[in-house]
């Protein structure tokens, strides 16, 4: 459980980019959170493995408050991939770099070995093992920096900007991966611009602006509520947008999902 | 990075700001010069406040203490290598001079980085290109030299999105012995320095998708002119190298130690 008590954080010139942010996180949940650029977000999940050390007030990741612990420590809970993964690959091979982690945190040799082929073959990466990070492609690349940080088994996984650069497919492919984790009890945070990608995984939606939650509902409530897209400058899902014009026509306008939308839309066309 | 923060450039309305950078430069080289002429410590304390004065009109004090303080380690360093070789040449005994001409070293250290990071603070990088250009310096080597300039803070920035990746996946930084040390900065350096190849290949296609180097003679925006404000400070400069020069070959300069006992 990840809690956030009344959190203030300023950054060293001077920025304020929370400004009281309470929020708590319950194990096994699936949370999105969206908002313009510079609402705060990447600040915020920062803190969920000690990044940044709030400025005012607390989190506790499982009881313990990040101030009095290291990001070795942490990260140990909360897995975090970045948004590019260049940001972090410098090995020869695949396999070093999803075995650098793991040598971190002092795995043994024999479970080190395991893991790794666990975590290749969870990603289908087992063909790039010993090839180099460098030569693969992009999508290639965001799965390796995955397969490294999902190798070490967090309890929650935080992603940053998942979606940015691939391509429909993979992007589906993506969901159902996350989905998969989230089935089997991972606590999953996500942060995104996406709103079709978060429409399709309808996950608790946190929505941020300028340093502050300005929302926390289901995907389907915060979608719906058009002013409240307005103040985090978010473009509703097309599906919602859609019903929305249809209103007028007795349709409900608080329809995210595709399949809710084709049940609606196909009892209607059998009715007339 | 606050090493770099003392140098990162912001656009403030101030007469140090709009001076033209090649007298500003002259400025700086004087400074820089009447430094390594005193191994005393009496002119370089005048050196170090003359320069505050600057600092004031030019509203960057934030920037620049963080500058200075930036530069503690290094001064630490020098300080303390200078009291270990003193100590060890007069015979491991410590006198007073000796002490005072470390310090002298360290001051003379930082007067230099003041000096400096007053010159960037107060800079923007266009306006140090255009100098280089209008010095008859060949674009090329201008272009090259605001683009390293310009990519300082970029590269600063993306150290820092690294090292948080590194340490999310375990990597402590300050672990283990000194050799182990250095090796733990290698997480950091390689996708530092691919990234930094990748964008200048990017930088170059879009050079020249902008048509970079067409032709040979290129005309300019903006034209620097000399104003009252420089000729002052090329006074200043002019003043501050004759004194230092006079000084040092015709004056006998006391030390403090000498002055305080």
């Amino acid at each position: 459980m990840i809690a956030v008590e009344n959190v203030y954080f300023t950054y060293p010139i001077g920025i304020e980019a929370l400004k009281g942010v309470s929020l708590t996180i319950e194990d096994g949940e699936f949370i999105a959170i969206m908002g313009q650029n510079g609402a705060g977000k990447t600040t915020l999940i920062k803190h969920f493995n000690g990044l940044l050390k709030p400025t005012r007030g607390d989190i506790l990741v499982d009881g313990v408050n990040t101030k009095k612990t290291s990001v070795a420590k942490l990260a140990q809970t909360v897995g975090f991939v970045f948004q590019n993964p260049d940001t972090q690959l410098f090995c020869e091979t695949v396999e070093d770099e999803v075995a650098f982690a793991l040598k971190n945190f002092g795995f043994k040799k024999a479970t080190i070995e395991k893991r790794i082929v666990w975590a290749l073959n969870l990603l289908g990466l087992t063909e790039y093992r010993k090839t180099s990070p460098f030569m693969l492609s992009g999508g290639e690349r965001k799965r390796v920096a995955l397969a490294s940080v999902l190798a070490w088994n967090p309890k929650v996984v935080v992603l940053d900007e998942p979606t940015i650069g691939q391509d429909y497919q993979q992007k589906e492919k993506l969901r159902q991966f996350i989905i998969q984790l989230n089935t089997q009890g991972k606590t999953v945070v996500i942060v995104t611009h996406d709103v079709e990608f978060v429409a399709d995984c309808n996950p608790r939606v946190i929505l941020m602006s300028e340093g502050k939650i300005v929302g926390d509902d289901v995907g389907k409530k915060i979608f719906a509520d058009f002013n409240l897209l307005t103040q985090a400058s978010i473009v509703p899902p097309q599906i919602t947008k859609v019903f929305m014009e249809l209103r007028d026509f007795g349709f409900p306008p608080d329809v995210v999902d595709l399949y809710e939308a084709r049940e609606i839309l196909q009892r209607r066309l059998n009715k007339t | 990075m606050s090493v770099f923060d003392g140098l990162r450039f912001r656009r403030v309305a101030s007469p140090v700001h709009i001076l033209d950078p090649r007298i500003k430069f002259f400025y700086v080289c004087s400074i820089f010069v009447v430094a390594i002429l005193f191994p005393e410590i009496l002119p370089l304390i005048v050196l170090f406040l003359l320069q505050i004065p600057f600092v004031l009109i030019a509203r960057v004090q934030k920037e620049w203490i963080r500058s200075l303080r930036g530069a503690t380690f290094l001064a630490a360093i020098i300080f303390g290598s200078n009291i270990v070789f003193r100590f060890i040449y007069a015979g491991y005994t410590l006198i007073l001079p000796d002490l005072e001409f470390a310090l002298a070293m360290t001051l003379r250290f930082v007067v230099l980085v003041e000096a400096f990071s007053v010159f960037f603070l107060t800079t923007s990088p266009d306006h140090l290109g255009l100098a280089l250009e209008q010095s008859r310096v060949p674009y090329e080597f201008c272009f090259a030299f605001t683009t390293a300039v310009r990519f300082v803070p970029v590269l600063a920035d993306e150290a820092e999105t690294i090292m948080d990746a590194q340490k999310a996946r375990g990597l402590e930084l300050e672990k283990g012995n000194f050799l182990k040390r250095i090796r733990n900065y290698i997480p950091i350096l390689i996708p530092l320095i691919i990234s930094a190849i990748r964008r200048s290949l990017e930088l170059a296609e879009a050079m020249e998708s902008r048509a970079w180097g067409a032709i040979e003679k290129r005309t300019n925006l903006y034209v620097l002119k000399m104003k009252a404000g420089d000729y002052l400070l090329i006074a200043i400069s002019v003043s501050i190298l004759i004194l230092g020069i006079y000084l040092r070959l015709h004056a006998f300069i006391p030390s403090l130690s000498d002055l305080l006992l």
